[in-house]
């Protein structure tokens, strides 16, 4: 019998989709799970597309309101978490819009003062990240309900799943639409990133669909059903796998019989 | 009871409104230098591609003239010109121009003319609203385009030919989008047409010590 145990606790993947049996308060590992991949405010929840569909154009875009959200998600969770016991809830919710509204200008400021081109191009997405559903969304399912360490964790998970996401997306448009990889970086990060385009295809001509937003639709659609079989695989491989040490064990118990 | 409940959650909300203002407050209050240093080099490093930099000596964001409202322009309210000086003669102005008639809405560019009337060069002020991959080959990262314009005036090519080539001038059109370069050439030679009415007045007033070196140009 303690053989099996041991089997079935040493191996990580059987912890992924069963359900979690600490029910202890912060359970950092779930935390980071859901934000990353089990409840991806994109992959699964399907939030925030609008600035996900527009922005994702290029790697440097995505990269950059991606970093932004996060800040406004990790910033707003650990706010909200704070003055959790303070409101009530008949003011909860304008509350914690303020909250979230106010990070946003301060990061809008920020960019405005450091990576100005780049505010430039991304315009009224910034000032968008107030309505962004996955931050106020996060706000209140998780901040209000816990600690300050969980939820600037949760925000910064949950942020960077969003972040994960965009990237992936804005690399796929770029090379399809203009077969370059991190263009205009120096954007983002200054003069080191001058040289850090790489083109792929010496004179594209450009892919025309994958630029404009029905591409990042399309795209973003292929992005969802790889999730979905990469769960399939993982669940079938968890089942698999639970499967094997059952077998195993009656067979130790059979031999056991006999002798 | 309600009353009760009414000034208590007004209080917390104006509380968390003086709050959170208070934190905007401060880092408006801290990021404003940064921002307005940002601006101006931004704006510088747009001026100088539009002029050429043997054209000018002089620092080109202070060397401004006030430009009333015109049509030609596209400007509804006052805006300045940057006027390039070498040794105190000005020797090319720079335009900003509305082009209304966008397929997004205006684009906004810069305009660069000489004192002998030529385009010394055309950009793009972000952000426009042209239809990316299409109309945004207005864009110098995107295409050459925009240069086309460099070392055009007046006289040549002649008004007829101020238009793209589908409405039989000499621009080139991108294909799939006609209306951005068709807005673009229309805003380019009105800056010229301005530029050749108000040309004394502009380097004129500028400069009350120098007189004006250039005689008038078609």
């Amino acid at each position: 019998m303690s053989t099996v145990e041991s089997t079935a606790t040493d191996n990580p993947e059987l912890d992924l989709p069963s359900t979690p049996k600490k029910t202890s308060s912060v359970d950092t590992k779930k935390i980071v799970s859901d934000g990353l991949w089990n409840n991806n405010a994109v992959l699964v929840q399907v939030l925030g597309l609008c600035p996900l569909l527009a922005v994702s154009g290029s790697i440097v875009n995505s990269l950059a309101l991606g970093l932004a959200t996060m800040f406004v998600i990790t910033t707003s969770n650990i706010a909200v978490s704070m003055i959790r016991n303070y409101t009530t809830d008949t003011v909860r919710l304008p509350v914690f819009v303020m909250i979230i509204a106010s990070f946003t200008t301060c990061i809008e400021f920020l960019m405005n003062a450091f990576t100005y081109e780049l505010y430039l191009v991304l315009g009224i997405f910034i000032p968008l990240i107030v309505t962004n559903c996955a931050v106020l969304g996060r706000a209140d399912a998780f901040a209000s309900k816990n600690g300050v360490f969980a939820s600037a964790l949760d925000g910064l998970m949950t942020g960077l799943g969003f972040t994960l996401v965009i990237v992936a997306l804005g690399t796929i448009r770029e090379v399809l639409g203009q077969a370059t990889l991190f263009d205009n970086m120096h954007l983002l990060f200054g003069d080191i990133a001058q040289n850090w385009t790489i083109h792929i295809v010496d004179d594209y001509k450009g892919f025309l669909f994958a630029i404009l937003p029905p591409g990042a639709f399309v795209i973003m659609g292929f992005l969802l059903a790889l999730k979905n079989i990469v769960d399939k695989k993982l669940k079938e491989r968890a089942t698999a796998l639970a499967d094997k040490p059952v077998s195993g064990s009656r067979r130790v118990r059979t031999t056991g019989n006999i002798s | 009871m309600i009353l009760g409940s009414i000034s208590k959650n007004s209080v917390i909300m104006g509380l968390f409104a003086i709050a959170t203002t208070g934190l905007i407050v401060f880092t408006q209050i801290n990021t404003a230098d940064q921002i307005e240093a940002a601006k101006r080099k931004a704006l510088e490093a747009a001026l100088k591609e539009v002029v050429p930099a043997n054209l000018f000596d002089n620092n080109l964001l202070d060397s401004t003239v006030d430009v009333a409202a015109s049509k030609q322009l596209g400007n509804k309210d006052s805006r300045v010109a940057y006027i390039a000086k070498k040794d105190g003669i000005p020797t090319a102005a720079i335009f900003q121009t509305t082009a209304p008639e966008g397929y997004g809405g205006s684009i906004n560019l810069l305009i660069g003319i000489n004192a002998d009337g030529d385009v010394t060069g055309v950009r793009v002020v972000p952000p426009h609203f042209e239809t990316p991959g299409l109309g945004d080959k207005i864009e110098l990262a995107k295409s050459d385009w925009i240069k086309s314009f460099d070392n055009k005036n007046l006289a040549s090519p002649n008004t007829a030919g101020w238009k793209v080539k589908k409405d039989g001038g000499e621009f080139d059109a991108f294909t799939g989008a006609t209306i951005t370069p068709r807005a673009i050439v229309d805003g380019v030679h009105k800056s010229l047409l301005y530029f050749n009415e108000q040309q004394l007045a502009l380097f004129g007033t500028q400069t009350s010590s120098t007189f004006s070196s250039q005689g008038s140009q078609p």
